[in-house]
């Protein structure tokens, strides 16, 4: 693999910024009431493990990016305007899901971003059965991505996806942010193997690891499963280890994170550590990161204005129709 | 020529594999075997790579179908048994059912559920699931009770844009037969009058169309004339064709084989009180399966789901109302 180059870590370490300073952003509104619709939940202390990702897909080779929860990061890298965002979470009519879901739970399927349900587990079938379809179609080769958390890991789900995409030897990579809780559930509930990566070895497909808060291995890590995803067609299962630096949303103050797990490694802010690693290189300046910030917030910004300006939808023309088969619409309250 | 039930299964998948490359056929021993009850025998040697065995993993079976319809593709997947289609209801229900809503992206694929009791299969190898995914918004979900129906509606159901539950009875499978295969035939969303008269209604659908006709006969040599009509689709419901038939006898049975509690038939006799009220003569009765799993051994199934001399008794109550 070729080593990180400057101007790939300074790309994504922006993405990780952006997503940082619109994520702070919309916690912030939450927390002062009124403009936020549903709950907030954050990717805290997971930027470098998504973003890493994110960046190495491509949407024009037909990728796919199934973000998950914490995914702003590699949403953003991957290409998801960042008004989708904007307008998901303050509700506004204009955005992918016109108010009819929100939040995290926001995508455009047809452009390889498809929109997560809740229950965990469940897209990473989906997304294998969109490489499926690739190559049904003839598509030239390309790689799709599903993200999980370390709880996710236990649904039947999960088992059977994983498992069912190493049979099909489809292009995916898995990434598993092991962010040492599923809510308030530490990994001792979850999961009694030493690592989660052994189980790549169960489904039959090959497994990574890395320090999730570092985010020069990340990149590394992920070139390496994106190509050989592409080179092998088969599937790769990549663990980062990291910690969640939030509650599991915003309204949760994670009372019983265990607090040395924060003095550990794996507890580092993510985006500190690029920041001392980018300065150490040589790659940027303070100002530079300045630079970097101000744009950011600059960018945040104009897209939470716009959308705060955007109305929410109006329920008196909504189509409520859930069939594309118009004609098979059922009246409204029988 | 004489074709079965199954045969127009199979007829209708062959026809939309050869018509349509989107289409691809996903389930267990579905390819070399041919499936479980021969749904889909010799389709993997005629259309190579788009028959594909999938392992016990319906979650994920069903996950792949929405992925590639996501993609532009029309899977069929196909259950061993409706039973089993409870390990993918998730993403049936949450994700299927609500990507077109949510999204805009439509979701064309149809989930085949090998459906309904047939003497000793038992607990978990007999159940109607229709009421349960009829509940959710954003699913098409058909009964077809002839073969021609099996045929038409299985094509229809493949080329439209939604997610279908399509729902097979088992026992139709072998036993029922017809001469041809339709060319045209009502369109999805339309329930049929098989057999009209002016005393009383059944409706109702799937295998127990057959036992509400020959319940039918039976009252016919007491001099009743009972009119029966089959939904042929439970989601959407043909309310139209159901009050038609009501304001014409003024009687109402909705028998059904599914658990008696909720249901197809509940939303018949609801949609009729609250819309048909004054075409009632008489209070209207629902008949269903008992409240209890489905049983083993034929002497308690047989007792278990509505049979042509429970409906007869149960008209013979109505009419006297
Ligand atoms: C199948 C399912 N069960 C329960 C939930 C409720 N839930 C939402 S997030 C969450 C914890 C997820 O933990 P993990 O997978 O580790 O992801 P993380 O939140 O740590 O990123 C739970 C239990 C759910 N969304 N889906
Ligand atoms: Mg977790």
């Amino acid at each position: 693999m070729s080593p990180v180059t400057a101007e790939k870590f300074i790309t994504t370490y922006r993405w990780m910024l952006l997503a940082r300073i619109l994520e702070d952003r919309i916690a912030s509104l939450y927390r002062a009431g009124g403009a936020i619709v549903g709950g907030v939940y954050l990717g805290r202390g997971q930027e470098a493990f998504s973003a890493a990702l994110g960046v190495h897909l491509s949407r024009e080779r037909g990728d796919v990016f199934g973000g998950l929860i914490r995914d702003m990061a590699g949403r953003l890298a991957f290409g998801e305007p960042l008004l989708d965002p904007a307008r998901s979470y303050l509700g506004s009519a204009k955005g992918p899901m016109r108010g009819r879901d929100g939040n995290i739970h926001r995508g455009r399927p047809t452009e390889g971003l498809p929109a997560m349900i809740s229950h965990l587990g469940s897209l990473v079938s989906v997304v294998s059965g969109m490489l499926l379809a690739k190559r049904l179609k003839g598509d030239p080769p390309c790689v799709g991505a599903s993200c999980v958390g370390d709880g996710a890991t236990s649904t039947g789900a999960f088992h059977e996806a994983m498992n069912t995409a190493a049979i099909e030897r489809l292009p995916l990579v898995v990434a598993v942010a092991n962010n040492q809780y599923a809510y308030s559930t530490p990994t001792s509930r979850q999961y009694a193997c030493e690592n989660l990566v052994d189980r790549a070895k169960g489904y039959g497909v090959t497994g990574h690891v890395v320090d999730g808060t570092d985010l020069e291995a990340c990149l590394d890590i992920f070139e390496r499963a994106v190509t050989a995803a592409l080179e092998t067609q088969t599937p790769q299962m990549v663990v980062g280890k990291l910690l969640r630096l939030s509650g599991h949303g915003e309204h949760d103050d994670a009372f019983y994170v265990d607090p040395h797990l924060r003095e550990e490694s794996s507890g580092r802010d993510p985006l500190t550590v690029a920041e001392t690693h980018l300065l150490e290189k040589g790659w940027g300046t303070p100002s530079d990161v300045d630079a970097w910030t101000a744009d950011a917030v600059e960018r945040v910004r104009e897209a939470m204005t716009q959308a705060q300006r955007e109305g929410g939808p109006d329920a008196a023309v909504e189509t409520w129709e859930a069939l594309a088969s118009r004609h098979l619409v059922e009246g409204g309250n029988a | 020529m004489s074709i079965t039930y199954l045969a127009a299964i199979r007829e209708a998948q062959a026809k939309a594999l050869a018509d349509d490359p989107r289409v691809f056929i996903y389930g267990q021993d579905v390819a070399t075997f041919g499936g479980a009850f021969k749904a889909t025998k010799g389709l993997s040697e005629a259309f190579p790579g788009r028959v594909m065995d999938a392992p016990i993993s319906e979650d994920a079976m069903v996950g792949m179908a929405i992925g590639a319809a996501i993609e532009g593709m029309r899977p069929i997947v196909e259950m061993q048994f409706a039973d089993f289609s409870s390990i993918a209801f998730n993403q049936i229900v949450n994700q299927a059912a609500t990507l077109y809503w949510r999204t805009g992206t439509p979701c064309p694929i149809t989930v085949r559920l090998p459906s309904g009791g047939t003497a000793g299969s038992g607990p978990f190898h007999s159940q109607s699931m229709e009421a349960l995914y009829a509940h959710y918004p954003g699913l098409v979900v058909l009964t077809p009770a002839t073969v021609e129906d099996a045929y038409s509606m299985l094509l229809e159901a493949i080329a439209l844009p939604d997610p279908v539950i399509f729902c097979e009875h088992k026992l139709l499978y072998y036993h029922l037969k017809a001469e041809s295969l339709p060319v045209e035939n009502l369109p999805i969303g339309e329930a049929r009058v098989v057999r009209s008269g002016q005393h009383a209604t059944i409706v109702t659908y799937s295998a127990m169309v057959h036992e509400s006709l020959k319940a039918a006969g039976m009252m016919a040599e007491d001099g009743y004339h009972i009119e029966v009509v089959d939904l042929r689709s439970v989601k959407p419901i043909d309310t139209d064709t159901v009050l038609a038939s009501v304001a014409r006898t003024g009687r109402l049975l909705a028998v059904g084989e599914a658990f008696p509690w909720g249901g197809v038939t509940s939303e018949v006799i609801a949609r009729v009180a609250a819309e048909g009220f004054d075409l009632l003569d008489c209070p209207p009765r629902r008949l269903n399966a008992r409240d209890t799993p489905i049983p083993y051994h034929p002497n308690l199934w047989k007792a278990h789901r509505p049979t042509a001399d429970t409906i007869y008794s149960a008209l013979t109550n109505l009419v006297r109302l």
